[in-house]
């Protein structure tokens, strides 16, 4: 039990820092610009990342899975360890990281260890949906923005009730945010360690079935959930009254286009949907939530004329596309060498 | 919250508008007040020196509840500076109206025939300035697209105001009808008064032009 523990472990930092970092791209503004308590915020956050990750956290993870399917505790260990490391070097150097991008490159790191063949087709699928998340974030943001315009001009609502209604909308968009954040970005967390799951299925009083799987991703959302709670409110500040100036309504629009992105991203339901009515389905991949705020803030900036486009920002984005997995990779391999050859350890099958 | 807003903001938005009615109130008993004094109603001028004495201690206990209740629900935590800013701005207004009755109620000027409609017209005009830069408030809180049109008509009440102090101005120093310089001098001294209302609706005017970008979303 304590190897498994032990073995868990870096998953379990990966969520704690996805749980730090990504709330604040769900709550930041709403919390730094004190429209909601961070109390309120934490519990709504860490309470809903938990229900997606459980309920709707299988589709992305399964695009991760034909990745390459990391077949051994040990090597899921490494994967998820290098990945959390090169994200929080990164995050100390002020890039804007990807969690997603730091695992795709472990485990493409742990098939060149393995000599396992990196399905070039589930590669250039998610790499396609990196470039085009913040992409269609900003679309989505563009939209709203002019909806939201339109409406809270001539509807001539008091600045008191559009603050109160601002509100409830925060904390509604917040609420379905931490959903998609969970459901997209579980597979992240947890996804490496289902092949090598040491859970089995349990029923809860003969009603409620949690498969091994949900098990690992309710154990991956509480590790999200605890980052939440213990250090996300530094971050939420930085962003709230820092790096990008919005008013609450603009906030509300971010929230909305980005959580719907990671949402389309996420849900098995409408992938589902689609592909029977013979549509082109969307492709379930983990994305990055802080790539998909920066798209939705560029899509405010270019529905408000195109000023104070920041290019740097979106230079580095596209620097992270490739500079967080290739650094996310030859760490991996370095780690599983000494783990396989220093620490006598099986890293896979 | 739907409830919340029902209780608290719905309370703090009658509040607003309570608070602008008065200083509205305000400007309207300055003119009628200054017409009194001048066309020798001194009763009349007495009454409205009373009502808007009262007006502003009213003006300023509101105010001050509205700010009390700000910061304890924690509202409008983007804009709330500014709410107070302007609210606090807008009060100085009532101020200088009830100051300025003040000092025709202490110093009792001699105003002379030639000049009454000068005087009448110029707290006319301030009157209506403060009307106009009440309005653009009213904007501000429900309408901000409209704000730079009420703006504007204070810029044209002010600039009015303007000539009309300077016009009674000249008349007094040329008159041969005034005879002593300190009298002069008081003329001077309360056409200046009374133009300030509308110097002071002005600048708060000014401030809401600001605080209205600031509030494009």
């Amino acid at each position: 039990m304590l190897t498994i523990i032990f073995f868990l472990s870096s998953g379990l930092f990966l969520g704690w820092s996805l749980g730090a970092n990504d709330a604040a791209n769900i709550f930041g503004t709403a919390v730094g610009t004190k429209m909601i308590k961070f109390k309120t915020a934490a519990l709504i956050c860490s309470v809903f990342i938990i229900i997606g990750a459980v309920v709707s956290g299988a589709g992305a993870s399964h695009t991760l899975g034909e990745l390459g399917a990391v077949n051994q505790l040990a090597g899921a260990f490494i994967v998820a360890l290098a990945a959390a490391i090169t994200v929080l070097w990164m995050t100390k150097a002020g890039l804007p990281v990807s969690t997603s991008q730091a695992i795709v490159g472990a485990i493409i790191g742990w098939n060149f260890f393995s000599q396992t063949v990196t399905s070039i087709s589930s590669l250039s699928k998610i790499v396609g949906t990196w470039i085009f998340s913040p992409l269609l974030s900003a679309i989505f943001a563009f939209l709203f923005f002019h909806i939201a315009k339109i409406i809270v001009e001539r509807s001539k609502i008091h600045l008191l009730r559009l603050d109160s209604y601002t509100r409830i909308g925060l904390l509604i968009v917040g609420a379905f945010g931490s959903y998609s954040l969970g459901a997209n970005n579980i597979g992240n967390v947890m996804g490496v360690f289902i092949n090598s799951s040491p859970f089995q299925d349990i029923t809860l009083a003969g009603l409620f079935h949690l498969s091994s799987i949900q098990q690992l991703f309710l154990l991956g959302g509480i590790a999200i959930a605890f980052g939440v709670f213990t250090y996300s409110k530094k971050v939420m500040m930085t962003v709230g009254s820092g790096i990008f100036k919005l008013s609450p309504v603009t906030a509300f629009v971010v929230v909305l286009a980005s959580s719907i992105t990671l949402f389309l991203f996420a849900s098995q339901g409408l992938h589902n949907l689609l592909t029977s009515l013979h549509l082109p389905a969307i492709p379930l991949v983990p994305v990055s939530s802080s790539q998909a705020v920066v798209g939705a803030v560029m899509g405010i900036s270019l529905a408000k004329g195109g000023r104070n486009l920041n290019f740097k920002k979106l230079g580095q984005i596209s620097m992270g596309w490739v500079a967080t997995p290739v650094a996310s990779a030859i760490l991996a391999y370095i780690a599983l060498f000494f783990m396989q050859n220093v620490f006598m350890q099986i890293v896979f099958k | 919250m739907p409830k919340f807003f029902n209780s608290k903001g719905k309370q703090l938005e009658g509040d607003i508008d309570g608070f602008l009615d008065r200083v509205t109130t305000a400007g309207l008993i300055f003119h009628e007040g200054v017409k009194a004094y001048v066309n020798g109603k001194r009763d009349k001028f007495e009454r409205n020196y009373q009502d808007i004495t009262t007006l502003e201690s009213n003006a300023d206990n509101i105010r001050r509840d509205i700010k009390h209740k700000l910061y304890t629900y924690m509202l409008i935590p983007e804009s709330r500076g500014d709410v107070l800013g302007l609210l606090e701005t807008l009060d100085d207004i009532v101020d200088i109206c009830e100051k300025v009755l003040e000092q025709f109620s202490i110093e009792t000027p001699e105003i002379p025939e030639f000049l009454r409609s000068d005087f009448i017209e110029l707290a006319e005009l301030s009157s209506k300035a403060v009307e106009e830069v009440v309005k653009g408030a009213r904007a501000f809180f429900r309408e901000i697209g409209i704000v730079s049109d009420y703006v504007n008509k204070v810029h044209f009440y002010e600039h009015e105001a303007d000539d009309v102090e300077e016009h009674l101005k000249r008349n007094a120093f040329n008159s041969k009808e005034i005879t002593r310089f300190s009298h002069k001098v008081h003329m001077r001294y309360f056409a200046e008064k009374i133009a300030e209302v509308s110097d002071v609706a002005e600048s708060v005017a000014e401030r809401l032009s600001v605080y209205a970008i600031k509030r494009r979303i």
